[in-house]
């Protein structure tokens, strides 16, 4: 098929790499993982304390506040009382920590990166190929060494996680300052906007529409890992998946798969309605 | 030429001299995006244009404006005029010559001094008006002030009496897309209003207008004008609208100035075949606008 004296290998080099990492980094490594953990269960603790009632109130006013539609407010309001009837809320809770804890993290990373990637082209270039591999590599295929260099658990999830849904947030906050129009940042400039004046006042509330679609699909982008990263010790819904997958037990599987979906829909739509809330007027 | 003699005792607020624009043209190779060419060279600059390698945009372009006056830039789209007016403001970089404005070479200043120069010495309006559309009127015509980093009270003070002079009292709070294109060109004239500054640039402010609405705010514009008397280039392709707003004005054509004068002399004495086809087909609007501005002046000395 493919002519035998053009093969080559990187397998050997990835290992070796991987190991190095280990060797020399290990301490690094570790305070990484501490810090996302204490991040993760602070954010898992606040979620337990606040009482399940408390959830569909939020998401009724929000939604309600921002869309004016009573009865689709009511419905997704009450939709997560599914959750709490599997005897799942527990395990929901923590997934959506994961969940969290990958977004806040991918929003902290990824506007900044977007904003870069816009402001300086050789920067894009760079960037785009690797937001590429980021999205299409298969998942397992970092899994592992992610799993080495972080152990077993969360932290590793919330990684997995991270490099998946990293990338919407970033390529959406680019293009929405790419697509400011020429005239408004041409007028602005012409009353005597700094470079920096200009982004805070114009580009980016003027991309922000751009940027909140982004914070949605990094969201949504990550709920679809929750499985994914049950499959290295991250407890949740997934785990509930996973095991039921084991024992064959569909019905149970069916009810976790099915809370996954009622979170990704409420997820969605909440911060979808405060993403048209922040596009102006016309 | 008396009437121009007579004001070339005072000194000009804006002195152009031998301006030129040359556009290297986007190649597929990494072009350099600054063109260093001596444009005194004209058989090079000549074939580099045959060859499609540059274009030139404004070719050796000198003039003045005076204060006080309504200076003119006309020309066909394409002959270099918007080029002309943003160099102005240096939101194009020109390639060589010079510009003063109130004796200070803008083509020289700093990054720095570019920003305070935009920010105190000019304020410019434009064809597409340019507001903001997540800002409020109030917003949009403070725009400039809060650029300038002044305290909310004052920018917001001023913008509502700016708000207030282009007769959109009672629209503070409403989005532009509220507005029509007319109000809007209102607040992009309130914006440039406000900043209270020496010159004006307005780049076909009015040519996206309906014809009633455009005439209607020319008419505005020189009320206004009465009251600030400020130093305006004004950018346009209409030569009834020139005919009406200019002191003077200049016709462009193909980068190049072609003449400049009185709007009397030129349509009277036109240079060339170019100007005389340009202002045989308006000689009839020009016969009205006299016609009404006789008639204006007959009316006016009482109220003045």
């Amino acid at each position: 098929m493919f002519p035998e004296h053009f093969t080559f290998h990187v397998a050997e080099q990835v290992n070796n790499f991987v190991d190095w990492l280990l060797d020399s980094y290990a301490p690094l490594f570790d305070a990484i993982s501490t810090g996302i953990l204490t991040m993760l269960l602070r954010i898992n603790e606040i979620l337990l304390m606040v009482p399940w009632w408390l959830y569909m109130i939020i998401v009724f006013v929000v939604l309600f506040a921002t869309t004016k539609k009573l009865i689709a407010s009511l419905t997704l309001a009450i939709l997560p009382m599914l959750i709490g009837a599997f005897e799942l809320w527990a395990l929901a809770m923590e997934s959506l920590a994961v969940v969290l804890t990958a977004v806040i993290i991918s929003l902290l990373i990824g506007i900044p990166m977007g904003i870069l990637m816009a402001e300086i082209n050789s920067f894009a270039v760079v960037i785009r190929p690797i937001l590429d591999g980021m999205q299409t590599m298969p998942s397992f295929v970092y899994l592992i060494p992610a799993m080495m260099l972080f152990g077993l658990g969360k932290v590793p999830a919330v990684l997995a996680t991270l490099i998946y849904s990293l990338p919407p947030v970033i390529r959406l906050t680019n293009m929405g300052l790419r697509h400011v129009p020429k005239n408004i940042e041409e007028a602005a400039l012409a009353y005597g906007a700094t470079k920096w004046q200009l982004l805070k006042e114009v580009r980016i509330p003027l991309a922000m529409p751009s940027i909140l679609t982004g914070v949605n699909q990094t969201t949504m982008m990550a709920l679809a890992m929750v499985v994914v990263a049950s499959m290295i010790g991250a407890r949740g819904l997934g785990q509930e998946v996973l095991l039921s997958i084991n024992r064959i037990d569909i019905g149970r599987g069916f009810e976790a798969g099915l809370s996954v979906v009622v979170m990704a829909i409420v997820i969605d739509r909440v911060t979808q309605s405060i993403a048209k809330k922040w596009e102006p007027p016309r | 030429m008396s009437g121009i003699k007579s004001i070339n005792a005072i000194s000009p607020v804006v002195e152009v001299k031998n301006l030129w624009k040359v556009f290297p043209k986007r190649q597929r190779s990494k072009g350099k995006k600054t063109l260093n060419i001596d444009v005194h060279d004209e058989v090079t600059i000549s074939q580099m244009e045959k060859d499609g390698k540059v274009v030139v945009a404004v070719r050796d372009v000198s003039f003045e404006i005076y204060p006080g006056e309504i200076f003119i830039v006309m020309g066909l789209s394409g002959s270099g005029k918007s080029t002309l007016i943003r160099c102005l403001m240096r939101l194009i970089e020109v390639t060589a010559g010079t510009i003063k404005i109130n004796d200070l070479d803008i083509t020289s200043l700093s990054k720095k001094e570019l920003v305070k120069h935009r920010r105190y010495q000019a304020a410019m309006v434009f064809q597409h008006y340019g507001l903001l559309p997540h800002k409020t009127v109030l917003d949009n015509v403070a725009f400039g002030l809060k650029l300038r980093g002044e305290p909310k009270e004052e920018r917001y003070r001023k913008a509502k009496a700016a708000i207030e002079r282009v007769g959109l009292k009672g629209w503070e709070n409403y989005y532009p897309a509220a507005l029509s294109g007319g109000m809007q060109q209102r607040v992009g004239i309130a914006r440039a209003l406000v900043m209270d500054a020496p010159v004006f640039l307005m780049d076909e402010p009015f040519s996206g207008l309906d014809p009633l609405i455009s005439r209607q705010l020319q008419d505005e514009l020189l009320r206004l004008q009465e009251e600030m008397k400020k130093s305006i280039m004004f950018v346009t392709h209409d030569l009834s609208e020139a005919l009406r707003l200019g002191d003077r004005m200049a016709i462009m054509r193909k980068g190049s100035i072609v003449q400049i004068g009185t709007p009397d002399e030129i349509v009277s004495n036109p240079a060339d075949d170019y100007v005389a086809a340009f202002v045989a087909d308006e000689r009839r609007t020009l016969e009205k606008t006299k016609l009404s501005l006789g008639n204006k002046l007959a009316s006016t000395p009482a109220s003045s």
